[in-house]
């Protein structure tokens, strides 16, 4: 019996534009990699939001671990990676230590202290991104890559059973692209991690994610890749040739 | 007179005591607003602290008593201008203007149709370091020890939601108390800032600074402490030099403060042209 990490049912959220997502239902289940696309304004991100708590669910329900959302408590167990270029405020005087450290806060209990301990934790992870000679620089000196690198760090540095990114290499070039999507898919199969990816990089959802979540305020397909490729519905929807380019990790 | 003498005297012990003790909680915690966009909160609260002291006084309530009535109002108002910017469809300096206007108006109203106490209330206006008394350097301390023993148990919580709102929610933090346990401090911190700097000058104690300690602090660590030593040396030189030159102190202590800042501007300025070239 697969092991049930995120659950929805018959999920809506409204804002005051009108509803923008429309009875959602699926289940994501321990080391799956969903990669969620859709147009603009389909959606992704306020679901996103919705199974993390940062945005009103009209109706409807999340589930994460077998909790209701509501009565969620394990923050540990999720990571989460925003856009980076909407969240980091240039001037921020946080040292790329001080940030990553940030990510430990969800394992502690008040008062929230960092300890030995958590330092070489934190030395460990930035080590393995490649980072670690950035580790006393101000997160406002970073380029695009190493912020994106920072964040993820600040991500799983706490050890998360699920990672949610957010548009994640929205503000990166195609080789930064690249090099961020194969350090998630190491996540994802070293450390058994589930993700949660929102995306408009179709070709990286075909070359990484085992299955696929396409939303257009309803949800119109959620299954396996392979399954994906198969559905005559999506390739009315996404047209023959976009699915094959998808489909064949151009 | 020379500088042993300017600091045998009694009243000047007292406002160096209590003022380096309020700068010291109104520069840690410019730090945090500054970088919450919230620097002009303090503002609003002085102009709110300035209406609850009318009101203290029309009451018949003096100094340190007048304290029981404004902080406890003041601290409404702080959390009015929070639940006004998260539910009331407001940005947060729109919620600001807001409730200082109210403040503002309800001390010009008492002061107009109040009796004799109009010119105590327009002594809080610029703030008398020098008038200080020893209740009011003791209730200083006491709450200087208080904001600043939260201050440290909070620690992270506020740095995380100071970096980022939604990440700290992702990471279990009540955001909403953390936020609540900020402007709470921020109003205890203005309310005693009051009598130091008076109402027009009280949001530069809080945001000078902070905003000379990110010109040059490389870590938020660091900057919370540049941001302090400014703050209490600003207050230490500006007596010093309002005493010598006969000069009004509350602004003595803010040009000192703007003057570390132009300072720091100018480090920050000649570091990064070394690095650049």
């Amino acid at each position: 019996m697969p092991d049930p990490i995120v659950t929805t049912e018959l999920l809506s959220c409204s804002y005051r534009e009108g509803r923008v997502l429309e009875d959602i239902s699926f289940q994501v289940t321990r080391g799956d990699y969903v990669g969620i696309v859709g147009p603009n304004g389909s959606g992704k991100s306020t679901l996103i939001k919705a199974l993390l708590g940062l945005v009103t669910i009209g109706t409807g329900s999340v589930t994460l671990f077998g909790t209701p959302l509501s009565s969620f408590r394990d923050w540990h167990k999720v990571g989460y990676l925003p856009q980076s270029l909407h969240l980091v405020n240039p001037v921020f005087p946080a040292t790329v230590h001080e940030t990553v450290g940030l990510g430990l806060l969800s394992l502690k209990r008040f008062p929230k202290r960092l300890n030995r301990a958590d330092n070489e934790k934190i030395n460990t992870i930035l080590f393995e991104l490649g980072i670690l000679d950035l580790k006393l620089k101000l997160i406002g000196e970073l380029s695009g890559g190493q912020l994106q690198r920072v964040l993820l760090a600040r991500a799983i540095v706490n050890e998360p059973e699920l990672l949610v990114l957010d548009e994640p290499t929205a503000a990166l070039d195609p080789e930064t692209r690249g090099r961020f999507y194969a350090m998630v898919s190491d996540i994802n199969r070293s450390r058994g991690v589930t993700i949660l990816l929102v995306t408009h990089d179709s070709g990286a959802i075909g070359e990484h994610a085992s299955k696929m979540l396409y939303l257009d305020k309803k949800l119109l397909f959620y299954g396996s890749f392979d399954q994906f490729c198969h559905s005559p519905e999506m390739s009315s929807l996404f047209g023959e040739h976009s699915q094959h380019l998808i489909c064949h990790r151009h | 007179m020379n500088l042993l003498e300017i600091l045998s005297y009694g009243f000047i012990q007292r406002a160096l005591l209590a003022g380096t003790l309020i700068a010291l909680l109104c520069s840690v915690l410019g730090v945090f607003l500054v970088l919450r966009r919230l620097s002009l909160i303090g503002d609003g609260l002085a102009h709110v602290t300035f209406g609850s002291t009318a009101i203290a006084l029309a009451l018949k309530l003096y100094s340190a008593m007048s304290l029981l009535v404004s902080a406890p109002i003041v601290m409404l108002a702080s959390l009015g201008i929070l639940k006004l910017s998260e539910k009331g469809r407001l940005s947060g300096d729109a919620a600001i203007g807001l409730v200082s206007a109210l403040g503002i108006s309800t001390g010009i109203i008492l002061a107009s149709v109040g009796g004799g106490y109009n010119v105590d209330l327009l002594s809080y206006l610029f703030g008398n370091i020098l008038s200080i008394r020893s209740e009011e350097v003791v209730i200083a301390a006491l709450l200087c020890a208080g904001v600043m023993l939260m201050l440290t148990l909070y620690y992270h919580e506020l740095f995380a939601i100071s970096f980022s709102d939604e990440l700290a929610k992702v990471s279990g933090i009540r955001t909403s108390y953390i936020n609540a346990v900020l402007v709470l401090l921020t109003a205890l911190s203005v309310v005693l800032a009051m009598k130091l700097v008076g109402v027009m000058l009280i949001s530069s104690m809080l945001i000078v600074p902070a905003a000379a300690a990110l010109q040059l602090a490389r870590g938020f660590k660091v900057c919370i402490v540049l941001a302090a030593l400014q703050g209490c040396s600003s207050v230490i030189i500006g007596i010093i030099i309002s005493i010598m030159t006969n000069l009004p102190a509350s602004a003595s202590i803010v040009m000192v403060n703007l003057l570390f800042f132009a300072v720091a501007c100018a480090v920050r300025r000649i570091i990064y042209s070394k690095n650049s070239n």
